[in-house]
């Protein structure tokens, strides 16, 4: 008897909650690898989904933001269509968002077109996601953004005349090499080898005694992060493949802290080019890496985290402007042309593309007092993805 | 062209000793016990995680830490033994395999619980960084470190195996498990001591590896593959097996991505295949 009781006055109580709280409530569901390979990307960019609204509460324009976290369980494309599904079905989810990789947000974008709610990629970094759903809209990076004009610099501010890439053979790497090489060669530089890595590479010698042989003037290697970037950097010291005997550059995954670390005093006079940097010295991104440290142990936030950081901001502000419309349309409509100052720089969304603008930092690994970072040695604005448009 | 020849023999040689330490437990317990034990890989990321955090932490010298890996995960494979793992000698192979990958899935989430999904950065003494210049050659000291390691790890087993009562008894057990019993030989404890002795194997190599292929909390499965083609090529329970089975493969990987980059990342597993074609048990397998 008492059981039943419980139970009606239980289901009477939520039968309440659901009704009191079906306005006033906005649902994102994240769709992030939690577990796998990418765990620690996933991991990341949730420390940054979080440190943004620890720190700007839960509610905004009057409604209260609630996460549904799903867990794709690596490179996932078909999980993530399926997710992504269910959160919209089953959940009623008004927004979509996360999407580490580049497979699993290609896999959703048919959901959020047919379903008509906005997807906020917080990392996969292709050019051509934003193009598969007229509802997505990216808060992190591209990778031909940041090394097209890369290559262009290393050609005329870095002064080198010839360059051999070393890139992971997958998507993201083989971007990277395309954007750099045309940027490189319209400046008048000239590729003079190209290799590819596997990218499960738990040895890098064979690859790296390849460059050796070629004795080129400078190197570009694009590797994904993670145990990686120290690999190279010790495979290339072990033949001498250093600055100033010969010019390094890459992506900035290759010196992540970690990585630096790892490498020692060899990875000195490594340039890179990224979109964050975690030692710019700027006071709102020294406010965000110090809430970040005290809210993960210590530890630092990269590229993952930053995305997310300012993906929940795009949610928060584009509610706000909408006075908290979650449809879609309006959402994505809000998105549109919104510009603001993140922890990273200036940075906006292209009206057209729906795609970020936003500042590329070139940067070397100096000491600095007993310390190897990151030091910003030059930095283009306002730039946006070559690829998109190119096809049109 | 020889010099570059030698490097990435050296190189690979240096890899395929690291692939070594790493998988002959595998292959004695496999050859000995009958027992396949997926989780092999495991007991690595374990003596991984232990050098590190005693390194890291504690300050403790790498070369003192390394033998600390190494009684961790032979101490933490006797627990699960007496436990766990003995109940499944006499299961059936699926089971066996059903169980121990499972038990990788636990390692990888307990290890993201402690440590996180970082990677692990293992600060290596100066004495072992950098390269040394012999003949002309720049070889890298820590790879040396690492043959010379293996090839210590070698002359140990094979001293042990050939020559000490222990070995005897071993060797007696697996040719003739119920004979031996039958005089009066604790077979279940000679297991118990291979298993720990393979186990604390893998976590000397788990060890060994961090500085060169990195540790996350998917070291458990990422490794696998390597371990078991060590295995499979070498054959079952052969120390001399798994060596060259880990020496080829090895050599193979590295000088397949030198001098056939576009193919060179499939090249060990066609060496893989042509050996087993023409001996199924592997090189020095005998059942």
């Amino acid at each position: 008897m008492f059981k039943k009781t419980a139970l009606a006055a239980l289901g009477l109580g939520l039968a309440l909650s659901t009704s009191a709280y079906a306005q006033e409530t906005i649902k994102v569901g994240l769709i992030l690898p939690y577990s796998g390979p990418f765990a620690d990307a996933a991991n990341q960019l949730e420390a940054g989904v979080n440190l943004y609204v620890a720190k700007h509460g839960d509610t905004v324009a009057g409604k209260k933001i609630e996460f549904i976290r799903k867990d794709t369980g690596g490179p996932n494309p078909d999980v993530a269509k399926r997710l992504a599904q269910e959160l919209v079905v089953r959940d009623g989810v008004d927004i979509i968002a996360g999407f580490a990789l580049t497979p699993e947000a290609l896999g959703a974008a048919d959901v959020a077109t047919e379903a008509k709610k906005m997807m906020v990629v917080m990392n996969a970094a292709t050019s051509v996601v934003t193009e598969k759903s007229p509802y997505i809209v990216r808060t992190s990076v591209t990778i031909p953004q940041v090394n097209y004009v890369f290559g262009k610099w290393v050609a005329e501010k870095g002064g080198v005349k010839q360059a051999y890439t070393l890139v992971a053979d997958y998507g993201p790497g083989l971007d990277a090499e395309k954007s750099f090489a045309k940027g490189f060669t319209e400046a008048g530089g000239t590729i003079v080898g190209a290799d590819k890595t596997p990218v499960a590479n738990p040895d890098f010698s064979a690859f790296v005694q390849r460059v050796a042989d070629a004795k080129p003037e400078a190197v570009y290697i694009f590797i994904p992060g993670g145990a990686q970037p120290a690999a190279m950097g010790k495979a290339l010291a072990d033949r001498g493949l250093t600055p100033p005997n010969v010019k390094l550059f890459g992506q900035g995954e290759l010196t992540h802290p970690e990585a630096l670390e790892s490498m020692g005093d060899t990875a000195n006079g490594i340039i890179t080019t990224f979109h964050y940097t975690l030692e710019r010295d700027d006071p709102m991104n020294k406010e965000f890496v110090d809430g970040y440290h005290a809210a993960n142990n210590g530890r630092s936030p990269d590229l993952f985290s930053i995305g997310g950081y300012d993906g929940m901001h795009l949610i928060y502000e584009t509610l706000k402007k909408t006075n908290g419309d979650a449809s879609g349309d309006a959402l994505v409509e809000a998105a549109k042309g919104m510009a603001w100052q993140s922890p990273r720089g200036p940075m906006s969304i292209d009206p057209e593309t729906r795609d970020v603008v936003q500042t590329v930092y070139i940067r070397e690994v100096q000491k600095v007092g007993d310390k190897l970072q990151n030091v910003i040695i030059d930095q283009i604005a306002d730039v946006k993805d070559p690829n998109h448009g190119a096809a049109q | 062209m020889i010099s570059q020849f030698a490097i990435v023999l050296f190189d690979g040689f240096a890899f395929g000793m690291l692939l070594f330490v790493l998988s002959v437990g595998l292959s004695v317990t496999m050859g000995l016990m009958n027992f396949i034990n997926l989780a092999h890989g495991a007991f690595g990321m374990l003596g991984g995680y232990v050098a590190v955090t005693l390194m890291r932490q504690m300050g403790m010298p790498f070369l003192a830490a390394l033998p600390c890996a190494f009684f961790a995960a032979a101490l933490l494979s006797i627990v699960l033994e007496r436990t766990l793992f003995r109940r499944l000698y006499r299961a059936g192979e699926l089971n066996q395999v059903l169980f121990t990958i499972g038990s990788v899935f636990v390692a990888a989430a307990v290890a993201t619980y402690v440590f996180g999904t970082v990677q692990q950065v293992i600060p290596m003494p100066s004495w072992l960084r950098g390269s040394v210049e012999v003949l002309g050659l720049r070889l890298n000291v820590y790879r040396i470190f690492i043959i010379a390691v293996a090839l210590a790890v070698t002359a140990l087993l094979v001293f042990g195996l050939e020559r000490t009562r222990l070995g005897a008894q071993v060797r007696a057990a697996v040719d003739n498990q119920r004979v031996a019993q039958g005089l009066g030989m604790d077979v279940e404890r000679i297991f118990a001591v291979t298993f720990a002795l393979g186990s604390g194997l893998a976590g000397l190599g788990g060890a060994l590896a961090v500085e060169i292929v990195g540790l996350d909390p998917s070291f458990g499965f990422h490794y696998l593959v390597y371990v078991l083609i060590v295995v499979a090529v070498g054959g079952l329970g052969s120390v001399t097996g798994s060596f060259v089975g880990a020496a080829l493969l090895g050599i193979g990987d590295v000088a397949g991505k030198y001098f056939m980059p576009e193919v060179g990342s499939f090249l060990i597993y066609l060496i893989m295949v042509a050996i087993l074609f023409v001996k199924p048990l592997g090189l020095f397998g005998k059942r």
